[in-house]
């Protein structure tokens, strides 16, 4: 599959990250590259085969439902870019 | 079992301009579990906290920082599902919904996706005149709440209280099964009348621990389901019978206008009553839901579910029924004495070993009328649920005339004392023995010759009146049957 | 000075216990070190004040005798570990200036050992490479050289600062991190030891998370039997990680018992790849015969689904990273480069933090996780990752560990490998597998190159078997007798 300069644009807008001008091409052209290689895949036959999510083979833990945390707010906004009367500031957002 | 049942009743149409149209509504509430803790932290969970003074380094999702599963939250979930009569799944995944938002600290929400921990279930709909009907639970899932952006403390900025952030949801989705407003409105009084009985969610809406999303959708009668739109976070049951009215009217006008109802989310903006579209961007949503590599799929032990299942409370649906068979209650006293567990237990308390029927009537009556006035709750009556059992006892063995008894009660909500007592008090014994009541009867009768002669010359029901003259005379406190067989006697003379 | 730099971590801990030298002076000659290496660039943040006090520390507690494993101990950490009140960068400008308010288990546990931190190690950002060459605070050089060429050769990576900075002799071990490779490759591209234990053997808590179903942290070290005596004080469960195994931590030391015989060791085929190089190959043979001599039985083995391990890896861990990544959005911490609006902001901000190569494997993740494409991709190589997995259950029925070539090259000079992303991730072709079933596996040097670089030779063991793995490498190091040192060490 290869990728086209839309797709690259859309992919980026997802995750949040500014293509620099002109780079489109060479990122398209890389991340093409990247598919191809691992559509290496499709050789392969998995029908029936589980899907592995993890190495292991135990349960989830659960814990006590205890207060163990928390009333830290100093660390919390401790390295806060930008921060006001203890909250976390951002441009306004429109809902 | 549900769709079918939610068929077009007329009652529940709306008039257009092109003729009838039928409203489809489906709910998702997101119910806040109680817990002492985070679902995935040991931060703790209270209201109106300082801001991000409830916020662990996970939730603030510092670097390196991981998740680790409250067990009772998981145990709430199961007792919820179980509650609903739903299916317990012994297996269930989290999974990772991507996306960004400021008050999104991690970028994704940990929540269950493919595999929820609930599956279906069921909720019985209580609606006017004891009608009921079942709208179907399609599935409940654990996830994390996000934190709070607040946009009215500066002209350019949004604020970040991440105190919210983590806390356990059970986000509960319901069938496409309600046909009117009144029904969405019912079905959210059930709900969280069943999640209080069962101690899983407070369902204090204005703090937010229970928030609808409420779908809606129009069509012809019969017609296939139309395009719906999701009206977020609605926080109380009026906005959300006030919601579905506006956002069906909305999608009638639009179709009947030519237009097409848009795949939309939309706010409901209480002051002006009517619903609009979210401004933010409606761009493909595309959440990459992905198994939470952080977590392993969470497994449940049968005897764990057996244990929560034994130790369920009986539930509005039961207690109602057995109010109805047991204290032979119609189904609308019964449901309505059962949607709060407080009066629910006012009632068994005060009708135990009595006349359930008149019980109810005191209570959804007289002391209804009297917590109303004075804004109180049943716990905080001003009459106990003894207090008012005594009463009705006194009532029952002819101590004092169901007239009486409305001023006794009145004083006992304003002295708060026995009945007993204020009866002895104002000397308000009802009179059995006949010779006051003979003497007072004897006096009517010399009093009224004119009454007696028309009597007499055949008008029967002048009895009555008899009757009155003489209750009067006794202040009320003789026994109208005693009163009606003398005067009958006499006037035959 | 020379001397205490020289000294393997065994050495130094017993000479502090027997005080033939202060935990002062082994700090102090390390810290030394550490400037005098500078040109390496193997350190993004060095602290030589905390080491100076840690050291103080210690030579007061071996002077009341209550000394702990690694009292006085000077180790680097990768800075990928957070650190309470130091720097962490992951190497990417995103995290900006960073104090994490909280230290990560495993580099906890090292300091509550008694342990001397004089640094945090450079790596690929975000761990996110092979070279080392993607951080965002330069380019890591390897200490050894080709024989007459002075070219600068890369490291490995990504825990390229931590191989280096254990080559050069400016710390006695290192922690490291391995993703796909990111401990093996450069401790054999340096001439090193390190190994990757079994997935949940370490704490991942306070790691900054590359792919969390593959990340787990390791010892660098200049022997065998010093990474033992590390990975025992780092291993260990923890209730703050739910991947964290809880199981007791053996004394990894008393594994090393130079007895191989009747051990099974599996010598897969599909690792005899073509274009394999010769040198390579030979050093296989080699390892082979002296596991042979000492006792051990070859057993050739396969392991079938071996050359789909990097593209599934390709996926997999591209994909995990996406959605850990999505953190940094410049609200919380890190760089912040402002916007107009908020989605101005996310995209300004990840898009200046972030550098190329950690760019492309956000976005690869993001598209192989997004609508109509997460079947044909990411569940998919879920699946193949079954059969890998597979693979390695079937052959640990016929041999105890398996023995294979680190990496298909020894250290290469930046720009020598095309700058076709591609190339680079074949550098990782020997090592992934071992992540993709969460295996434990080790890398010790045995031999030298024609040009005179380090060549390493790894051992693959069973789940939570880390004793062979220590014990089949002891055998390989003693026969290998390994003694070549950089000249760029200090
Ligand atoms: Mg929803
Ligand atoms: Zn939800």
């Amino acid at each position: 599959m290869s990728l086209d300069k839309a797709t690259v644009a859309r992919i980026a807008r997802l995750a949040r990250i500014k293509v620099p001008a002109g780079e489109e091409d060479a990122l398209a052209a890389d991340l093409s590259r990247i598919l191809a290689f691992v559509e290496q895949l499709n050789e392969l036959d998995c029908t029936d085969v589980p899907p592995m999510t993890s190495s292991e083979a135990m349960k989830l833990r659960r814990r006590a439902d205890e207060v163990t945390d928390g009333g830290i707010p100093e660390k919390v906004l401790a390295n806060a870019p930008e921060a006001r009367d203890g909250y976390f500031t951002v441009p306004k957002v429109v809902e | 079992m549900s769709t079918t049942t939610a068929s077009a009743e007329s009652k529940n149409l709306i008039e257009g301009k092109t003729g009838h149209w039928e409203v489809v509504i489906g709910l998702e509430v997101h119910a806040q579990v109680l817990s002492k803790s985070k679902l995935f932290s040991g931060a703790a969970i209270a209201f109106g906290a300082e801001p991000n003074s409830q916020v662990s380094l996970v939730d603030a999702a510092m670097p390196g920082m991981l998740p680790v599963i409250n067990g009772f939250c998981v145990e709430q979930a199961v007792r919820t599902g179980l509650g609903l009569k739903a299916q317990i799944n012994m297996r269930s995944v989290f999974d990772r919904k991507n996306y960004f938002y400021p008050d999104l600290p991690q970028g994704y929400q940990i929540s269950q996706f493919t595999q929820p921990i609930v599956g279906r279930g069921e909720l019985v709909l209580d609606l006017p005149g004891g009608e009921s009907r079942t709208v179907g639970i399609t599935r409940l899932h654990l996830e994390q709440d996000a934190g709070k952006s607040i946009h009215d403390q500066d002209p350019q900025l949004t604020f970040i209280d991440l105190n919210r952030s983590g806390t356990a949801l059970m986000e509960i989705v319901s069938e496409p099964d309600m046909r009117s407003a009144e029904e969405a409105a019912a079905y959210l009084k059930k709900l969280r009348s069943i999640l209080r009985y069962l101690g899983t969610c407070d369902g204090n809406m204005d703090e937010g621990s229970l928030r609808a999303d409420v779908n809606v959708s129009v069509r012809k009668p019969g017609a296939p389901f139309g395009t719906r739109c999701e009206i977020k976070n609605v926080n109380s049951i009026r906005f959300v019978q006030q919601a579905v009215e506006y956002e069906a009217r909305r999608q009638i006008e639009l179709i009947e206008e030519g237009g097409t109802v848009k795949q939309q989310t939309r706010l409901f903006d209480a002051n002006r009553g009517e619903t609009r579209a979210m401004r933010t961007k409606e761009e493909a949503h595309d959440y990459r839901y992905f198994p939470d590599p952080d977590l392993l799929p969470l497994e449940l032990e049968p005897d764990f579910v057996a244990r929560i299942k034994a130790t369920l409370p009986e539930l509005p649906d039961e207690k109602k029924a057995r109010f109805m068979k047991d204290y032979g209650l119609t189904a609308y006293d019964a449901g309505v004495l059962v949607a709060e567990r407080a009066s629910a237990d006012y009632f068994e308390a005060a009708a135990k070993g009595r006349d359930g029927k008149s019980a109810a009537n005191w209570i959804m009556g007289d002391l209804f009328a009297v917590l109303n006035k004075t804004g109180v709750g049943i716990e905080q009556s001003p009459v106990s649920a003894e207090a008012l059992g005594g009463m009705l006892d006194l009532l029952k063995d002819g101590t004092i005339s169901g007239r009486i008894a409305k001023d006794v009660f009145v004083a006992m909500v304003e002295t708060g004392k026995p009945a007993k007592v204020i009866v002895e008090e104002k000397g308000l014994k009802q009179i059995t023995d006949t010779g006051p009541i003979e003497a007072a009867a004897d006096k009517v009768i010399a009093d009224n010759p004119k009454q007696v002669a028309t009597y007499k010359g055949g008008n029967q029901n002048l009895i009555g009146w008899f009757v009155g003259q003489v209750m009067k005379a006794t202040g009320g406190k003789a026994n109208p049957g005693v009163v009606n067989e003398i005067l009958k006697k006499k006037l035959a003379e | 000075m020379s001397a205490l730099t020289d000294l393997t971590l065994a050495e130094a801990r017993d000479g502090l216990k027997a005080k033939k030298f202060s935990a002062a002076e082994l700090t102090d000659a390390h810290v030394k070190a550490v400037e005098a290496a500078r040109p390496l660039n193997a350190y993004i943040t060095e602290t030589p004040e905390l080491a100076k006090k840690l050291a103080a520390e210690s030579d007061a507690r071996i002077a009341s005798g209550d000394a702990r494993a690694l009292e006085g101990v000077p180790l680097a950490i990768k800075d990928l570990f957070c650190t309470e009140n130091v720097r962490t960068t992951a190497a990417s400008k995103i995290l900006g200036n960073f104090i994490p308010q909280y230290e990560s288990t495993v580099s906890g546990k090292l300091l509550a050992a008694g342990a001397v931190s004089v640094g945090k190690t450079n790596l690929d950002e975000f761990a996110m490479g092979s070279s080392n060459a993607t951080s965002a605070f330069g380019a890591v050089a390897n200490p050894w050289k080709r024989k007459g060429d002075n070219r600068p050769l890369v490291p490995g990576g990504s825990s390229g600062g931590s191989a280096a900075a254990v080559a050069a002799r400016t710390c006695l071990g290192a922690t490291g991190t391995d993703t796909g490779g990111s401990i093996r490759q450069p401790a054999a591209f340096c001439g090193i030891v390190g190994i990757k234990p079994t997935y949940g053997r370490c704490s991942r808590w306070g790691i900054v998370a590359f792919a969390s179903s593959l990340d787990q942290a390791g010892p660098f070290a200049r022997t065998v039997r010093d990474t033992a005596i590390l990975l025992r004080e780092m291993a260990g469960f923890d209730a703050k990680d739910s991947t964290s195994v809880e199981k007791a931590v053996p004394d990894f030391e008393k594994a090393l018992t130079g007895d191989v015989r009747g051990l099974r060791i599996g010598i897969p085929k599909e690792y005899r790849m073509d274009g394999m190089s010769r040198e390579i190959e030979d050093l296989w043979a080699k390892g082979i015969a002296w596991l042979k001599d000492a006792g051990a039985t070859p057993v050739d083995i396969s392991l079938p689904h071996t050359k789909y391990a990097l593209p599934a890896y390709y996926i997999i861990a591209p994909a995990e990273a996406s959605s850990n990544l999505a953190r940094y959005d410049g609200i919380r911490y890190g760089l912040r480069v402002p916007g107009e609006s908020i989605d101005d902001l996310y995209e300004n901000t990840r898009g200046a933090g972030f550098g190329a190569e950690v760019r492309r494997r956000v976005m690869i993740g993001t598209y192989v996780l997004s609508a109509g494409y997460y079947d044909a991709y990411y569940l998919k190589a879920q699946k193949v990752r079954s059969l890998i997995a597979r693979d390695f259950e079937e052959a640990y029925k016929k041999v105890d560990a398996i023995l294979t070539p680190t990496a298909p090259s020894a250290a290469f000079a930046l720009g020598e490998k095309s700058d076709d992303p591609i190339t680079m991730y074949l550098n990782d072709v020997f090592t992934v597998s071992v992540n993709l079933a969460g295996l434990p596996g080790i890398s010790v040097p045995a031999g030298l190159s024609s040009d005179g670089l380090p060549l390493g030779l790894q051992v693959i063991g069973r789940p939570f078997d880390e004793e062979t793995v220590f014990r089949v490498a002891g055998v390989v190091e003693s026969q290998a007798k390994f003694t070549a040192k950089p000249d760029g060490a200090a």
